[in-house]
């Protein structure tokens, strides 16, 4: 690392060195393992450079040495924040190399948790950012609101976080329908009581609004050229969803807006997420009033395990059973790149399968990739304490940066 | 092929490719659309032409994302592959080149700013290099990483590990030992997929023929070691153990 040197006008010839500083691996704003090597010039920021890669574990080489379903699992250790929405793209991709045919129940319980895993999502993201600039309170209150998401998964899959609960074909298990009144229940009588309270004390708050507005403008082309996406582009103005337009499952019958900041700094992309909140909230309940009966997954047999209650009966379940949890299913060779809306942006995967159980080549790509290498550009200028909010406000989560 | 399954859904693809082939024939070595997908190969040399074409004359504004993949078997064994999106016309495609170990890839940094980390990723996996790249940097593996790992040749346990040595007080790597055997199933149907011998096949008729037959026709052959042979060698008197009688006391009821 060169250190500037420099002869100071002001000081009678001193010598000013611009100073190095590390921020993290072990930083709590750094919402994870991030090392960022710093360049100040006093307090205003130079140089970034972010070191990622600290909490890489391989998990596209994994990949491929799994069968598809075994696999699976490995997509809720990534954005261990949203796992259904990561597991969304995974299946959405497989079932495209095999082209399957979801039920529609399937498909609405798969938009409905995803959904909830958005608002899961944005209540830890919101909480982390306001804890960020200073504000401890309202993490507290949708902390708590997040838990009741992680119990709402608990009871449709019986894991808090890594459900492995979406299958190729299908969803894995059917939910109870008292589940589905509860979340209806917690939405209208629970959930916007907790949550405008807990956003009324920093969407207007002086002291959170001067650490956010106007920090780290980006402007509409510079996000386009950086690879921005989901809260990122919207909070400069582009109103691109790849739910509204490029819908899968049953996105296509659902009604909402998309909400887009129009400053598209820190507090735009914060805001953006607290209006997102409230669309999610109108596609659960279009779910809920929609779904309607049947099956939760595919019919094919060579694709989706039969029931337990079959295998008790069928010979040909049997064996359907016992050759997909050993072999797996096969999919046609072929090449696709299937990308969703997670709550943090496009989160694609790029698959490639030779015909055989396992994939040849499994691509993730994260959000936080192309926003974590934009950091230099944003925080240029601002001060060290500025790079927190910023951080905050890219929604960044290293099991998925760093896969 | 109808479409049933329920992935995003994009603008059509009609007419897509004859649009861009048109337009980029002299740079491409083929295209295709399959599953739904468009790709366009291009010739390594003129790729970073091809994207500058599609993002300027054909509105792909995007770059998402650059996968690397290994194919041992080709000459060229890896290939890179540019995800582009199109805000405007809300469209795909994939655009791909091949290259070896030694041969760069032009660099598209020129073109995207977000292409640096993407570009260093797949140096840093599949040690594709990019020419004109300018900091070209490991980015996911460890401070001092060698190799490649997600070339195929590499092994999925690595070379090194590293743990905390209480003698020494700090992390030291060491090569990888490991307890037992790495366990690798394919699961492969004998019947199906497979392309392996397995064991005790290899006598079947028409099976294709092994280097060395397994065979015990000398005790050693046994597999047991050379203790068992000799033992076995030796012989033995001893009789399979009697069934042991369990005399079972009825209770009477008195």
């Amino acid at each position: 690392m060169s250190v500037q040197i420099e002869e100071s006008p002001t000081n009678n010839g001193e010598v000013i060195k611009n100073y190095t500083l590390n921020f993290g691996p072990q930083h709590p704003a750094a919402h994870g393992v991030l090392r960022m090597v710093m360049e100040l010039d006093g307090e205003v920021v130079e140089r970034v450079d972010p070191h990622v890669g600290l909490l890489h574990r391989g998990t596209e080489k994994l990949i491929e040495q799994k069968t598809y379903l075994q696999a699976l699992p490995y997509f809720d250790r990534l954005d261990y924040c949203s796992p259904l929405c990561q597991e969304h793209s995974y299946v959405l991709a497989i079932e495209k190399l095999l082209n399957i045919e979801v039920p529609e129940r399937a498909q609405y319980l798969r938009v409905l948790f995803a959904e909830l895993t958005r608002i899961c999502n944005h209540m830890l993201n919101i909480g982390a950012h306001v804890m960020d600039v200073g504000a401890m309170t309202p993490n507290l209150w949708v902390f708590e609101l997040r838990e009741d998401c992680l119990n709402f998964f608990e009871r449709a899959s019986g894991a808090r976080m890594h459900s492995a609960w979406f299958r190729p074909g299908g969803v894995h298990q059917d939910v109870p329908e008292k589940l589905l009144v509860d979340i209806g229940d917690w939405l209208d009588n629970r959930f916007f009581q907790l949550f405008d309270d807990a956003m009324s004390l920093v969407i207007d708050n002086r002291i959170f609004k001067q650490r956010n507005v106007d920090i780290a403008i980006v402007g509409r082309d510079d996000a386009i050229a950086w690879g921005f996406s989901g809260p990122m582009i919207r909070a400069a103005g582009i109103p691109w969803d790849l739910r509204k337009s490029q819908p899968y499952d049953v996105y296509d019958r659902m009604e909402f807006d998309i909400p887009v900041g129009t400053n598209s700094d820190c507090y735009d992309r914060f805001m953006v997420r607290v209006k997102e909140v409230r669309e999610s909230a109108k596609i659960i309940k279009q779910c809920i009033r929609d779904m309607p009966q049947g099956p939760i997954a595919s019919t094919d047999g060579k694709v989706s395990p039969p029931k337990r209650g079959e295998m008790k009966q069928s010979m040909e379940s049997l064996i359907h059973h016992f050759k997909l949890y050993t072999e797996g299913f096969h999919v046609p060779a072929g090449e696709v790149y299937v990308a969703t809306e997670s709550p943090k942006g496009e989160f694609g995967v790029y698959l490639v399968s030779d015909g055989t159980n396992k994939p040849y080549r499994c691509k993730i790509r994260p959000t936080a990739f192309s926003h974590l290498q934009a950091m230099e550009m944003m925080t240029k200028g601002h001060m060290l304490a500025d790079a927190t909010a910023i951080l905050g406000a890219i929604d960044v989560v290293f099991g998925e940066c760093d896969r | 092929m109808t479409v049933v399954h329920s992935a995003p859904k994009y603008a059509s693809n009609e007419g897509v490719i004859d649009a861009l082939a048109g337009s980029l024939s002299v740079w491409l070595e083929g295209s295709g659309e399959q599953h739904g997908e468009i790709i366009l190969s291009a010739k390594r040399g003129d790729i970073e032409t091809v994207l500058r074409t599609l993002r300027d004359d054909h509105d792909y504004q995007q770059l998402m994302e650059i996968a690397g993949a290994d194919y041992p078997d080709r000459a060229e064994r890896f290939e890179v592959v540019y995800m582009l999106l199109s805000l405007t016309k809300n469209h795909r495609v994939m655009v791909k080149c091949s290259t070896d170990a030694s041969t760069p890839v032009p660099t598209v940094t020129t073109l995207w700013p977000n292409a640096g980390w993407l570009e260093r990723e797949v140096f840093d996996m599949y040690g594709v290099v990019f020419a004109g790249n300018q900091d070209l940097r490991r980015i996911l593996t460890d401070y001092g990483f060698e190799g490649h790992p997600f070339r195929k040749d590499f092994p999925m346990t690595g070379y090194t590990e590293l743990r905390y040595s209480e003698e020494e007080k700090r992390v030291v790597y060491e090569p990888v030992e490991l307890p037992q055997d790495m366990r690798t199933f394919d699961f492969l149907s004998p019947w199906e997929g497979s392309d392996y011998v397995l064991p005790g096949d290899e006598k079947a008729d028409g099976a294709p023929q092994v280097d060395k037959p397994k065979v015990t026709e000398k005790p050693a052959d046994t597999g047991a070691g050379a203790r068992a042979g000799e033992n076995a060698a030796e012989g033995t008197d001893a009789v399979p153990p009697n069934m042991i009688e369990i005399e079972i006391e009825e209770e009477d009821e008195e």
